[in-house]
């Protein structure tokens, strides 16, 4: 049998030891009622060239963003992944190891993951991030949930300008744990939810009872959202601020921490990892250091073993749910560990100024095919803010028929901002949004691929 | 007598030759230089719009402070700490309730074809209806094998899994307008239980093991009440056995109107032999990086789908994926709790797992778990005589030995026979946990160990054994043959160091 290496002659000699005559006796345990008289309802077996030509053929009925030119983005991005990054997260050692409990055989796991942690709190400005969570949505209802346990308090204030999955997952999260989620408004001309000096803002902070403000920069319009300005009335009120920032962007954006930040959490799927459908991403999840002993998930440490060799280990394990049960700061149990080695990988691998240079690749394209955009007549500006790689725009058709229009042209033509929330059950980002299209642009755009596109979208 | 680092205590020559060069290299941020390069930035086509002039105050001062380091340098630096580390591929790994079976390759190849990989969660569902077919056989599979018909593939990983599952009942009771407060637990639950319970606004209430390590009936029937949300259950149990009385337990907990959940890591005793659903179980999750082969990956991504009863259906996270005719598309079910998460699920995990599936079809299952009882079995019988075996009778796919007698006789405690293991070329069985059992092995050897596999570790175990009568020193002082030995964790935690700092002024602004 497939994947089994035990021979039939030895499986008799393994009974005869276990002192049964048949395989059926092992299961003696298992009540009658509940054992199952029949074979599973599942296909046939197939052997590996079967199987391989079956999956081939379930592949080739997609058109994967990939083979098109993929201007979609709404929190899954289609950067470059360097060569070196899949060769890296081939080597069995890694993605065939357990969680590192025994440190003294996953040294690699664990040094990869404090090399990763030191990476993450470079780029978030932020004391220490832990090993990677989920993803960015479960990263951001961690973060809100943290807050709560920091302040003592069960009101966070959410800006509804966060991706709306975001806000979904918080809201699941939320309820459950019977704390209160308010949502505050953004501005329909500019686009952004942080206004310095808005009274909004500040009745909604005004009881001081709100754990945490929560903002993402860009926001899900693209747009530069005033960290500062969140950060400073969250501080005001008692509350923290926690930042949804993106990794790559972090390349030339400024660091949350610079701005005020308390927690900053972001989706990691852009450094590196395939965009596979939305998952497995990572989530990023980074704070100040006094917060350290309230933060979820695990966290790798340096230190040495008996002879005095730097060595490391999963550390400050007391806030966990082996050692705390029902006391534990969350009931996560694992990381993302391969999708951190991947992101790892790929930081070292652009280096610096490649990330740098990636980001601002990026976001001068996203304003070259905006403006393009505009120029054709077809598409409206919404936001007046400053954005990044994604933005948006009004467009004066069908957006959903556009959309399938430009797939059999070869495009995945933006991501509709009507039916990104529609699928959340969350509440509007703007009143009218029903022919707003998200547009993201990655450094893997040519000019000439934004020329075309603007070209055929025009002609529809 | 105690025992130098240099001991001659390489117990197994052939572990000894693999050893890799001692302990961490440099960090990946000593490496290189200034103006090292891995991959080039494509040089900028044409004339953009300055940086400056687009993103003003935004613009970032100071430069993360990332390595600069080169192709070969990359490869080098993580193939050292590949050979640091130990994997399924390096040996066995019998640590139990966490199934380390061998990942078939074909399936890391699957997830990797670019009709999957490449898709992006909000294409146009026309242009991704092999992915959604992929998905929407997955879920029935999953439903058949479980018994219990309504399917989510969107939760990460195990502990998500069951998060969403309390949220679920959660919802359905809110929904009866029932306000219930406790949720019960055996004392040999994994710690993840009460954490879930805990994060859903729930107490946890201990149920204690009885004699025969099932759970104490008449303690769970006097706990039993109105105000009882759920009974928390692992079958078979951390001890590795049935609970006999599953179906007394499903049926007390049905009588005050709470619902019962199957924690699934030990799914892999009972493919295609008996079904959760048929025991009396409203929800289950899998662990897909457990029961269906698809890797850990150094501690995820795992991912952990949740199977409910129809009842129960409607209330699950979404998208889940519907067939209407040919065609495939994702919805919320109606009262669902909303998402618990961003995406669609952990798509390329779900890929292998439906590979592996597929790959060996109903029979191919049942025989897995045969096998992975089998194999258990003939470990315990031969380990029993050596270590203490609290619950000895016929296990499924694991068992507990008790290294109590050895501390007490020799003051050897378990965690030295663990790190001794380690010098042999095994990785550890799980220690100390299920916690009712002192000094406790948790042994899953899985069905992918070949005869000579367990033998060898039996070999192992019987010259720890000894070792521990004759020269207990040698394993209180174990491992000698690893990149590094065993760990200050008390500094670790006490002088917290979580990172790398530039040095400062050591960065330009244009890197």
């Amino acid at each position: 049998m497939r994947y089994i290496p035990i021979t039939c002659e030895q499986r008799e000699a393994m009974l005869r030891a276990v002192g049964v005559s048949a395989i059926d006796e092992l299961f003696d345990a298992v009540p009658d009622a509940v054992r199952l008289k029949r074979p599973l309802a599942l296909p046939g077996p197939l052997t590996e060239i079967e199987l391989s030509r079956h999956l081939a053929s379930l592949a080739g009925h997609n058109a994967p963003a990939t083979g098109l030119v993929c201007l979609a983005g709404a929190g899954c991005y289609d950067h470059y992944i360097p060569s070196v990054v899949d060769h890296v997260a081939r080597r069995p050692e890694f993605f065939t190891a357990y969680t590192p409990y025994q440190p003294e055989v996953s040294q690699g796991t664990l040094q990869a993951i404090y090399e990763f942690q030191s990476m993450v709190c470079e780029l978030t400005g932020m004391d220490v991030a832990n090993a990677s969570m989920y993803d960015g949505a479960t990263a951001f209802a961690e973060a809100a949930l943290m807050a709560c346990r920091v302040t003592k308090r069960s009101k966070v204030l959410c800006a509804v300008s966060v991706h709306p999955a975001w806000r979904a997952t918080l809201a699941t999260y939320a309820a459950a744990a019977s704390v209160e989620v308010v949502t505050s408004p953004a501005e329909e001309t500019t686009g952004v939810s942080i206004v310095p000096g808005s009274s909004t803002l500040e009745s909604l902070l005004a009881g001081d009872d709100v754990a945490a403000v929560l903002v993402q920069s860009p926001n899900v319009l693209g747009c530069i959202e005033d960290v500062a300005a969140a950060a400073a009335a969250a501080h005001a009120h008692g509350a923290l601020a926690v930042v949804a920032a993106d990794p790559v962007l972090l390349g030339v954006l400024e660091a949350p921490g610079e701005l005020g930040a308390d927690i900053v959490v972001g989706e990691g799927q852009p450094l590196g990892n395939a965009m596979s459908f939305g998952g497995p991403g990572l989530g990023l999840f980074a704070c100040r250091e006094e917060f350290v002993r309230q933060m979820p998930g695990r966290l790798a440490g340096r230190t040495v073993d008996v002879d005095g060799a730097p060595a490391f280990v999963l550390t400050l394990s007391t806030r966990e749910q082996h050692i705390r049960r029902e006391k534990a700061t969350s009931n996560i149990c694992s990381n993302h560990g391969l999708n951190a080695l991947v992101a790892g990988v790929y930081l070292a691998a652009v280096g610096r100024s490649g990330l740098q240079s990636i980001a601002r690749d990026a976001v001068q394209k996203a304003c070259y095919l905006k403006g393009r955009l505009i120029e054709t007549g077809r598409f409206a500006p919404v936001t007046s803010a400053p954005y990044a790689r994604e933005f948006a725009l009004r467009y004066d058709g069908d957006v959903e028929r556009m959309r399938s229009e430009m797939l059999e042209r070869g495009y995945l033509a933006g991501v509709g901002l009507a039916e990104l929330c529609a699928g959340s059950g969350r509440p509007a980002v703007l009143s009218d949004q029903d022919s707003v299209v998200l547009f993201a642009v990655t450094e893997k755009r040519t000019r000439e691929e934004l020329d075309a596109f603007v070209r055929e979208v025009s002609s529809l | 007598m105690s025992a130098p680092a240099e001991h001659p205590a390489a117990a197994n020559s052939d572990a000894a030759a693999h050893r890799p060069a001692r302990g961490p290299r440099e960090l990946i941020f000593e490496l290189g230089a200034e103006e090292s390069r891995c991959v080039e930035a494509p040089a900028p086509e044409g004339e953009w719009e300055p940086l400056e002039a687009l993103l003003g105050d935004a613009l970032r001062k100071t430069p993360p402070a990332l390595p600069n380091v080169s192709e070969l340098e990359i490869m080098r630096h993580y193939g050292h700490l590949a050979e640091m580390n130990f994997g399924v591929d390096s040996g066995m790994y019998p640590l139990g309730s966490c199934t380390m079976k061998y990942n078939p390759r074909i399936n890391e190849d699957a997830c990797r074809l670019d009709g999957f990989a490449g898709a992006h969660p909000h294409q146009p569902a026309a242009s991704v209806q092999g992915l959604l077919e992929l998905m929407w056989e997955l879920q029935e599979a999953l439903g058949e094998i479980s018994g219990l018909p309504g399917v989510t593939l969107q939760p990460a990983a195990g502990a998500h899994g069951e998060l969403t599952a309390l949220m679920c009942f959660r919802a359905y009771h809110l929904d009866q307008g029932d306000v219930r407060k406790r949720v019960l637990i055996p004392d040999s639950a994994h710690g993840t239980n009460p954490a879930t319970v805990s994060m859903c606004g729930y107490e946890a209430e201990t149920i204690p093991s009885g004699s025969d390590g099932g759970v104490d009936m008449e303690a769970l029937r006097a706990a039993l009440a109105q105000d009882v949300a759920a009974v928390m259950l692992t079958n078979p149990n951390t001890l590795g056995l049935f609970e006999a009385s599953i179906l007394d337990i499903t049926e007390a907990a049905q009588a005050v109107g709470a619902l019962v959940y199957c924690d699934g890591a030990n799914m892999n005793a009972v493919l295609g032999i008996s079904r959760p659903g048929d025991m009396g179980f409203d929800a289950l999750h899998f662990n897909l990086h457990k029961t269906f082969s698809t890797p850990h990956g150094g501690g995820g991504p795992g991912a952990g789908p949740v199977c409910v009863t129809e009842k129960l259906a409607s209330y699950l996270p979404g998208p889940v994926v519907v067939r209407d005719g040919d065609a495939y598309a994702g919805r919320m079910p109606e009262r669902s709790i909303g998402r618990v998460r961003t995406f669609w699920g952990n798509v390329g995990v779900l890929v292998r797992a439906y590979a592996y599936i597929r790959a060996l079809g109903a029979e191919g299952l049942r025989e897995v778990s045969e096998q992975a009882v089998l194999s258990a079995n003939y470990l315990r019988q031969r380990l029993s005589g050596l270590f203490d075996c609290p619950f000895c009778r016929m296990c499924m796919h694991e068992f507990v030995l008790s290294g109590a007698a050895m501390r007490k006789e020799h003051g050897v405690r378990t965690l030295d026979i663990a790190k001794r293991l380690l010098d042999h070329g095994f990785h550890p069985p799980t220690v100390y946990f299920p916690l009712i059992v002192e000094e406790s092995m948790m042994i899953e050897p899985t069905e992918t160990e070949p005869l000579s596999a367990l033998d060898a570790f039996v070999d192992a175990m019987i010259s720890i054994a000894e070792e521990i009568r004759t020269d207990p020193e040698i394993v209180k002082n174990a491992p000698y043959t690893t990149p590094v030995r065993r760990l200050d964790e008390a500094r670790a935690a006490r002088t917290p160091d979580l990172r790398w700092r530039p040095d400062p002024g050591g960065l330009s602004a244009d890197g």
